[in-house]
């Protein structure tokens, strides 16, 4: 009765073009399409806008209608409606910042709310989405230009109202000022002549080094409201005659509820309204959430069986492992993803071949804010869902088809995410928010659907499990001639997104292996798909989050087997590309110098250094760690990071949210793994799935070079150097190569 | 019946004794800027001060708390400590999506008020509270600067 499959996304609508974002193309993610792409989900807008008549019918252009992002209020704060949603990464002021600096306003007078769907706010490439690190670099130019038309018409109405010429006008934090005759008007005074004035296209831009606040390390905004508790994220939130649901999820992912034993007595506890079967779940709705989890966890619930055997599905006995090892049994040959030079002639003259087997395990998001989403059937037919999510037009299209409803009947509310790193998009049965719509639509009252941690622990879209086979040639000078590399898997785009990216290699699961900086002159990367029957998802830094732990910890073997230092390997294949070599050269001064080790530290523990280099999302990275070991553990002293983002907007953000990157890179380096046995998952909790505490963070150092290549992301590129660096730095301690992580899973020694 | 006395105000609720002392404060009096996390004390989000002490409310079930006095973060401006907690973590721009924040600020009110003058070793010992998004040299740092 309810589709909660991975979305077929049929048709795709051509929107209008808009200037295009250089550097997406690196995931191969909206690279492709020359006229932008809208997800082919039945947007809202699309279908009415397509009948409409007059202005209506023509769809505006994104990020440009100043009234769709800005409200200047009487009291000259501004009201922003964001095309993205804040969950930390600093997008709200670094709008704020963006915005202000053309309009010529404070970035601290802004308030910013995440806007609901329309087509005003697709800026990312003519889709909307906040993930792949694409905010600030999609919509930096666009925001620029929302801020300056803005201003523009500010001062055209001014002129009008003070009866001067416009050119006699400037403005001053919130003020259209004329100097002559000193009078001035302030933003809020001069909004509604302004904005229904006609937007002029060819505004210019303030020179860069004019800026104000583009640049600087201005304060984020919602820093107060985080100290104190006032913020508000989807958990908090509260409907009139909201009733609360708690689920219990199928032990078996794809098992169906089948009989209820003790019904009665559930229905008889305390507060307990209603009793429901949800797909894959069953749902207690109640007078308070804690009533409902007590009854929904007493309910005794025959599941339907998942098949006996195998990996089609989440089979009785569907492990990890198994999947592991289908991965490295799968000898198939692959798609090409990259293919340079000569490799069979590479290998033929080889006087050394050096191959290795690299995986890393399956991850949960593990975001601090458990999943919730309050769903209310309106009088007048229309639901609002209140929901976490990173892509509300997606989202409203989903809720649509399971309310039986018209996309534009459903209105979307986006809170403040408690943390996301890929968590939030649309994954099937890992949201809640379709059980929200049923019950809501069960029991005729507005509904909130809360998973406990538990339920969270057994029903997030995991990192997919990953592998890559490598192979090198080395020649006689030591120097790697060729690399062979093979990765197979499956990754979330392909999975979530195949209609609209229909590119047969998966960037998601090949980035990071592709297109090294390294001069290398034969290469050759193959992609053999092995579909996960788990729920998979994006993760923080996605793909790149393991495929840069397997080659850059790949290619320290190939210098050790051709008898090099990493550090130098790694600068020699870099002779042709100086921003890498810089940025390699930073990353060392600012950790003192390399040295590999072992050596001894001041306080007398023995420690090595890994080094590595990353280039996800459109940013280039160096990344420095220092390791030792203790009671069979890698300690983590200190991580020197060096970004490239090309260009910023806020240093202080950006260092902030690569010191984060780094730490749930770490975390998964160490700890992380989630582990399916018989079927289920093993970990519900944070006691069995451990994540990065306050004793295992090290101190990182974090410097940012500004090439002036274009603008890369922020929020993801952090994380991939983390594991490479610090594995090497086990190496260099233990004389082991570790090639499956996490490290927890086995106790390590020194030589 | 339980009487509880939070933020200085009496409150006399029909609930079942066992109920967490979090759901209480979040579902039943709407005091949300104590947080769920995890429900069996791995992570600190739920942190309040009970009698003084850093407390993890989801591990609480109200029947038990009696007499105690309980402070959360909405009155976290109502004390001397807090409010220089508060200004610290504004200061050093400790959060990032800022879920775990309201517990970290609990638990270093609570050190500090034992403690004006922690070492780091207290300081770690003390602020255990998981962030998943990695702040803890910035709150580190905060409570070194809310100490000093
Ligand atoms: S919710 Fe209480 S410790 Fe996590
Ligand atoms: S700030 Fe996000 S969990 Fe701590």
């Amino acid at each position: 009765m309810n589709d909660l499959t991975p979305l077929r996304l049929t048709h795709a609508t051509s929107a209008a073009s808009q200037e295009p974002v250089r550097n997406l193309s690196r995931r191969g993610f909206l690279g492709a399409a020359s006229g932008a792409l809208l997800l082919g989900v039945e947007l809202p807008v699309d279908p009415a806008l397509a009948q409409a008549e007059g202005a209506a019918a023509i769809a505006p252009k994104p990020g440009t209608r100043i009234a769709a992002f800005l409200e200047i209020r009487p009291d000259g704060t501004v009201k922003l409606l964001s095309p993205f949603v804040e969950g930390g990464q600093g997008i709200n002021t670094g709008l704020a910042q963006t915005i202000g600096e053309e309009l010529d306003l404070e970035p601290s007078r802004f308030v910013v709310e995440c806007a609901p769907p329309g087509p005003d706010y697709a800026v990312v490439n003519g889709l909307r989405l906040t993930g792949g690190s694409f905010s600030t670099r999609s919509s930096y130019a666009v925001m620029r230009r929302l801020g300056a038309t803005a201003r523009e018409m500010l001062l055209r109405a001014a002129a009008a109202r003070l009866d001067v010429k416009q050119d006699t006008l400037t403005t001053s934090d919130g003020r259209v000022v004329h100097k002559a005759s000193n009078r001035s008007l302030g933003y809020g005074e001069l909004a509604e002549a302004a904005l229904a004035l006609l937007p002029r296209e060819d505004v210019p831009l303030k020179d860069p080094k004019d800026f104000r606040y583009i640049g600087k390390p201005m304060a984020r905004l919602d820093m107060r409201d985080k100290s104190t508790g006032k913020a508000t994220y989807a958990i908090d939130l509260k409907v009139e005659g909201m009733l609360h649901a708690a689920v219990q999820h199928a032990p078996h992912l794809g098992t169906e509820p089948e009989a209820l034993t003790n019904e009665a007595v559930v229905r008889a506890m305390p507060g307990v309204h209603s009793i429901h079967r949800l797909p894959g779940a069953v749902a207690v709705v109640a007078d308070s959430w804690w009533r409902a989890r007590k009854a929904v966890e007493a309910l005794k619930v025959a599941w339907t069986e998942p098949a006996a055997d195998g990996l089609a599905t989440v089979s009785g006995t569907f492990s990890s492992a198994a999947m592991l090892a289908a991965l490295k049994a799968t000898r198939e040959p692959g798609l090409s993803a990259e293919a340079e030079g000569d490799v069979a002639g590479a290998f033929a003259k080889a006087s050394r071949v050096v191959e290795a087997e690299y995986d890393a395990p399956y991850l949960a998001h593990a975001q601090l804010e458990p999943p919730s989403s309050i769903a209310r059937f309106n009088g007048d037919g229309t639901l609002d869902v209140w929901l976490p999510n990173q892509m509300p037009e997606l989202f409203q299209s989903v809720a649509a088809k399971v309310a039986g409803i018209q996309p534009d009947a459903v209105r979307i509310h986006s809170p403040m995410l408690g943390g996301f790193f890929g968590r939030h998009f649309y994954y099937g049965s890992s949201n809640p928010f379709p059980q929200a719509i049923l019950l809501a639509k069960a029991t005729g009252r507005p509904v909130r659907v809360l998973w406990s941690r538990e339920e969270e622990f057994g029903m997030d879209a995991v990192r997919p499990l990953g592998f890559a086979r490598f192979r090198a040639a080395l020649g006689a000078d030591g120097m790697p001639l060729a690399i062979q590399t093979v990765a197979v898997g499956e990754g979330p785009i392909g999975r979530w997104f195949s209609s609209i990216f229909k590119a047969p290699v998966d960037s998601s699961v090949v980035e990071g292996l592709d297109k090294k900086p390294y001069a290398i002159p034969n290469r050759r990367l193959d992609y053999v798909k092995v579909a996960h029957p788990v729920t998979i998802s994006f993760w923080r830094s996605v793909g790149h989050s393991m495929n840069d732990f397997f080659y850059e910890s790949f290619l320290d073997e190939v210098a050790q087997a051709g008898g090099k230092d990493p550090f130098a390997l790694r600068m020699a294949l870099l002779k042709d590309s100086p921003r890498h070599a810089t940025l390699l050269k930073v990353v060392a001064e600012l950790a003192g110098g390399w040295k590999r080790g072992p050596f001894q530290a001041a306080d007398g523990t023995r420690r090595a250094r890994g080094v590595s280099m990353a280039s996800p999302f459109g940013s280039e990275t160096a990344a420095i760690a220092e390791v030792s070991l203790k009671d069979g553990e890698a300690r983590v002293h200190d991580l020197w990071i060096a970004i490239d983002p090309g260009s910023i907007v806020n240093p202080a953000i950006v260092k902030r949210q690569v010191e984060g990157a780094a730490a749930l890179g770490l975390s998964a380096t160490l700890l992380e793994q989630v582990v399916y046995e018989g079927g289920t998952r093993q970990a519900r909790n944070y006691d069995t799935y451990p994540i990065l505490d306050r004793d295992r963070m090290p101190r990182v150092h974090v410097t940012i070079v500004e090439s002036g290549a274009p603008m890369g992301g922020i929020g993801e590129p952090g994380l991939p150097g983390v594991p490479p660096a610090v594995v090497n730095a086990v190496a260099a301690l233990t004389g082991r190569r570790v090639r499956s992580l996490p490290l927890a899973k086995e106790k390590l020694s020194g030589v | 019946m339980q009487t509880l006395t939070i933020n200085g105000t009496r409150h006399d609720l029909d609930i079942e004794g066992d109920t967490p002392l979090l759901f209480v404060l979040r579902d039943t009096l709407g005091l949300t800027g104590t947080k769920y996390g995890c429900g069996i004390g791995q992570c600190g989000a739920c942190t309040v001060i009970l009698d003084g002490q850093a407390t993890r409310s989801c591990q609480i079930p109200v029947e038990s708390v009696g007499d105690a006095k309980i402070t959360t973060i909405e009155a976290i401006g109502q004390d001397a400590v807090g409010k220089r907690v508060v200004e610290a973590w504004v200061g050093v721009q400790v959060p990032q999506c800022g879920y775990c924040q309201s517990g970290q600020v609990m638990a270093a009110t609570a050190l500090l008020q034992q403690n004006p003058r922690p070492t780091d070793g207290d300081i770690g010992q003390a602020m255990t509270n998981l962030c998943r998004c990695g702040t803890y040299n910035a709150i580190a740092a905060a409570v070194r600067q809310a100490a000093a």
